[in-house]
């Protein structure tokens, strides 16, 4: 009788790789502390940019959206470290020879890891947003965005689309830097190539000269992209839709992930 | 049995290993040796040249006042420029007759009055209180002395302001105060110019017997046939050349032979209406008149061209690769174990932070010098007749200085932040957060309002500043804002800011690091 017949051949199903996964995710406490930082920063400045946001005319100009969602652009930086340390971490401690042995399916593991993480940024973006925008629903009316400026109301449809944009690039934003994280290997390099990628753009298209080439790099950043979504006024003056501008950023996330996983697929961990 | 004493069996430690820079020498020797990290260093010192092509580039079409960014060629709008190569605007209108030689002109100005700029019913100004009768506060009317009508020639003046009082100005950026007070038809105010050659000199009076010397202008090369006269300027706010000044003058008195006053529309940029009217009564002749002359800067400069800082924009790019590069000095020793082999060999811990913040603080100071001066020797290049405000060896040199120490202390602020929390993603983000966000959100949060840029006075980036290139000036009212090159604080004062970051993040390292296990 033999004794290989009794023991079941490994089958590696990625609902084993998502609980295993969501079992490393949870018993960390580092990652929820991340994502609390997430929406405490990014109601914390909304509050502080509704409180200083002043409309003076009905050609004040001003996006209510854009100042309640200010705290996007801080936000997103811890979004961004909770992207790169899920992977990162794996590295930095040496705990990816352990899980690529107990899950030798790369491609099964990386993508559980994706999946894992969506879910609480998803859940983090979205309250941090809610709290934004009824921070802005509950101080810009006394700031000058009345009815009389334009501003009918808060809370149309317009509204709920730009809300909506902003949750969703956020947690893009965590898998473009889980991609990138995968990509380099290494948290403090990753973690430079994903801020350099957001920030960078918008301060290139502020500093050049030529009208054309900053339009461009409005349309290409994934930052400013990820803005042409959260916008509620002027919309049609943008350089992009704002589904395109999601769009943009959807594009530079599935690169991040695809280089990730050819990366983590091709070389040795 | 005789007891021997042993000294026990120790490398000696000379004084030379005693030394701090011996520690330096070891921290330097760990930071050259990790390869990374130097192609890291190099590359900052490429791109940062390397991006002043990219900001520089202009594509067909003038940037500076169009915005929306269309592609069709738009021919670039000229700014007149004043004696010492500065922009300038020079649109009033000018009451003149041609002098020769040297003499004098004295005047009477009995009112300066203003009409007020049209607000839309409902709306709150958000500007400087205006001056009394509707006037900018430094609306102004009074005798100018200028080589010729063309706008930028060289002159000087003396005028009443509606809030600054009796003013000497010349060549468009001097300026020195006289009586202080506004001028009405019971206090009156006497101005007097006096030309002997290429000097002329500022009297005024409160009551035509009584003079006092203001100030003294030279003006080098002017013509021996000179425009000599009375003028009005509105002033203007934010760019805005709203406001129109109507000053009237009596006893006008010219040592020179009269032959009458000719009025004349001096030139401006598009933007500015310039309706001027000269009207001569008996006894008493008044000037009107929007337009300014004053340097061009701020949301005034109509033309097309950059501030030299423009061209170390890519200052940005070099702080993202070194702050990475000055986190992981630290953080890279706890995730390898080797600060236990570093705190061994250098058990005083506040001494091994000093020698590593020295070393990473020189890497990027230098890194940051070398690369400034090559981006400002190319931009100068490439900027070449496309420059907005001329600049001086002096502040290029501290633009490079700066841009230096700028990159230095923030690789320090990095390393200190690396220390506290030892992991390089956290230590990262926060450091890239406070010196990118409050840039980027100066534009958003100004938008539409005055004064903002709060967040650029008390983050680690208002060490930006050190590279302003362009002036502001006193007696021109705007804004000064970001997108006009301007940072709310000076130069060395913004370093300031970001070295008391940089200081008490090292205070807080050195403390957490002597009490905390490593």
């Amino acid at each position: 009788m033999s004794l290989t017949a009794r023991v079941a051949p490994p089958r590696y199903l990625p609902g084993q790789a998502l609980h295993a996964e969501w079992t490393k995710f949870r018993t960390v406490a580092g990652p929820a502390w991340l994502l609390a930082e997430v929406v405490a920063l990014t109601v914390a400045v909304a509050v502080a940019a509704a409180s200083a946001a002043r409309c003076r005319s009905a050609t004040c100009g001003i996006d209510p959206a854009t100042v309640s969602f200010t705290g996007i652009y801080p936000g997103q930086a811890v979004v961004a470290v909770a992207g790169v340390l899920a992977i990162g971490n794996e590295y930095s401690t040496g705990m990816i020879k352990l899980s690529l042995t107990a899950m030798p399916r790369r491609l099964t593991w990386f993508f559980a890891k994706a999946t894992v993480l969506t879910a609480p940024v998803l859940t983090a973006a979205a309250l941090a947003v809610a709290g934004a925008a009824l921070a802005g629903r509950l101080i810009l009316p006394g700031k000058g965005f009345t009815p009389a400026h334009g501003y009918a109301s808060l809370t149309s449809a317009t509204d709920v689309r730009a809300a909506a944009g902003a949750v969703l690039y956020l947690t893009l934003i965590a898998l473009l830097s889980l991609g990138l994280a995968a990509a380099v290997r290494d948290s403090a390099a990753a973690i430079g190539l994903v801020l350099g990628v957001l920030y960078l753009f918008p301060i290139a298209a502020a500093v050049v000269s030529n009208p054309a080439l900053a339009r461009h790099l409005d349309q290409i950043g994934p930052l400013p992209a990820g803005q042409d979504a959260q916008a509620t006024i002027g919309v049609h003056s943008l350089p992009l839709t704002p589904w395109q501008g999601l769009g943009v950023v959807a594009l530079w996330t599935a690169a991040a992930l695809l280089l990730g996983a050819l990366a983590l697929k091709f070389r040795d961990a | 049995m005789r007891t021997q004493t042993v000294t026990p069996d120790r490398s000696p430690l000379t004084p030379e290993r005693e030394s701090f820079w011996y520690l330096v020498h070891a921290e330097w020797t760990k930071f050259r040796t990790v390869r990374g990290w130097v192609v890291a260093v190099l590359v900052t010192i490429v791109a940062i040249p390397a991006f002043a092509f990219v900001s520089t580039s202009r594509g067909n079409s003038c940037a500076a006042s169009s915005g929306a960014g269309s592609a069709s060629a738009v021919a670039c709008p000229a700014q007149p420029t004043g004696p010492g190569g500065e922009p300038v605007v020079d649109a009033f209108e000018f009451a003149h007759q041609p002098v020769t030689g040297n003499g004098t002109i004295t005047v009477q100005v009995t009112s300066l009055t203003g009409r007020a700029p049209v607000v839309p019913a409902g709306d709150v100004s958000d500007g400087p209180p205006a001056g009394p009768g509707g006037l900018d506060p430094w609306s102004k009317a009074g005798i100018i002395i200028k080589e010729n009508t063309l706008p930028g020639s060289a002159y000087a003046a003396m005028m009443v302001t509606s809030s600054n009082g009796v003013r000497m100005q010349w060549d468009y950026v001097g300026d020195t105060p006289g009586l202080t007070g506004s001028v009405s038809a019971s206090a009156p105010r006497w101005l007097r110019l006096v030309r002997d050659g290429g000097t002329i000199t500022g009297y005024d009076s409160a009551d035509g017997t009584h003079w006092t010397l203001v100030g003294t202008a030279t003006l080098p090369g002017l013509a021996t046939t000179v425009q000599a006269g009375l003028f009005a300027a509105g002033s203007s706010d934010d760019g805005q050349f709203n406001t129109m000044a109507t000053g009237v003058f009596r006893h006008i008195g010219l040592s020179w032979p009269a032959t009458g006053w000719t009025g004349t529309n001096i030139g401006g940029p598009n933007a500015v209406p310039v309706l001027g009217t000269l009207r001569q009564n008996a006894g008493t002749t008044s000037v009107a008149s929007f337009g300014d002359i004053s340097p061009a800067a701020g949301a005034v400069y109509g033309g097309g061209g950059q501030p030299l800082q423009d061209v170390l924009a890519g200052t940005f790019f070099g702080l993202i690769l070194l702050i990475v590069v000055a986190a992981m000095f630290i953080t890279a020793e706890y995730r390898r174990g080797l600060i236990h082999v570093s705190l061994t060999a250098a058990p005083r811990r506040g001494r091994l932070l000093a020698a590593k913040a020295v070393v990473i603080g020189a890497v990027g100071f230098v890194a940051g010098l070398v690369a400034a001066t090559l981006a400002l020797a190319v931009g100068m290049h490439l900027l070449h007749g496309n420059l907005q405000w001329p600049v001086s060896l002096l502040t290029e040199a501290r633009m490079v200085a700066g841009t230096a120490a700028l990159l230095a202390v923030a690789a320090v602020l990095a390393f200190a932040i690396g220390t506290i929390v030892r992991s390089s993603a956290p230590a990262v983000a926060i450091v890239i957060v406070v010196i990118f966000v409050p840039y980027l959100l100066v534009r958003p949060l100004s938008a539409g309002g005055r004064g903002g840029g709060w967040d650029l006075q008390i983050t680690p980036a208002a060490a930006l500043s050190v590279q302003q290139s362009v002036p502001r000036f006193h007696q021109l009212i705007d804004s000064y804002s970001l997108q006009n090159g301007y940072y709310p604080l000076a130069p060395w004062a913004g370093l300031a800011v970001e070295c008391a970051w940089a200081a008490v993040a090292l205070a807080l390292a050195f403390f957490l690091l002597r009490r905390r296990d490593a």
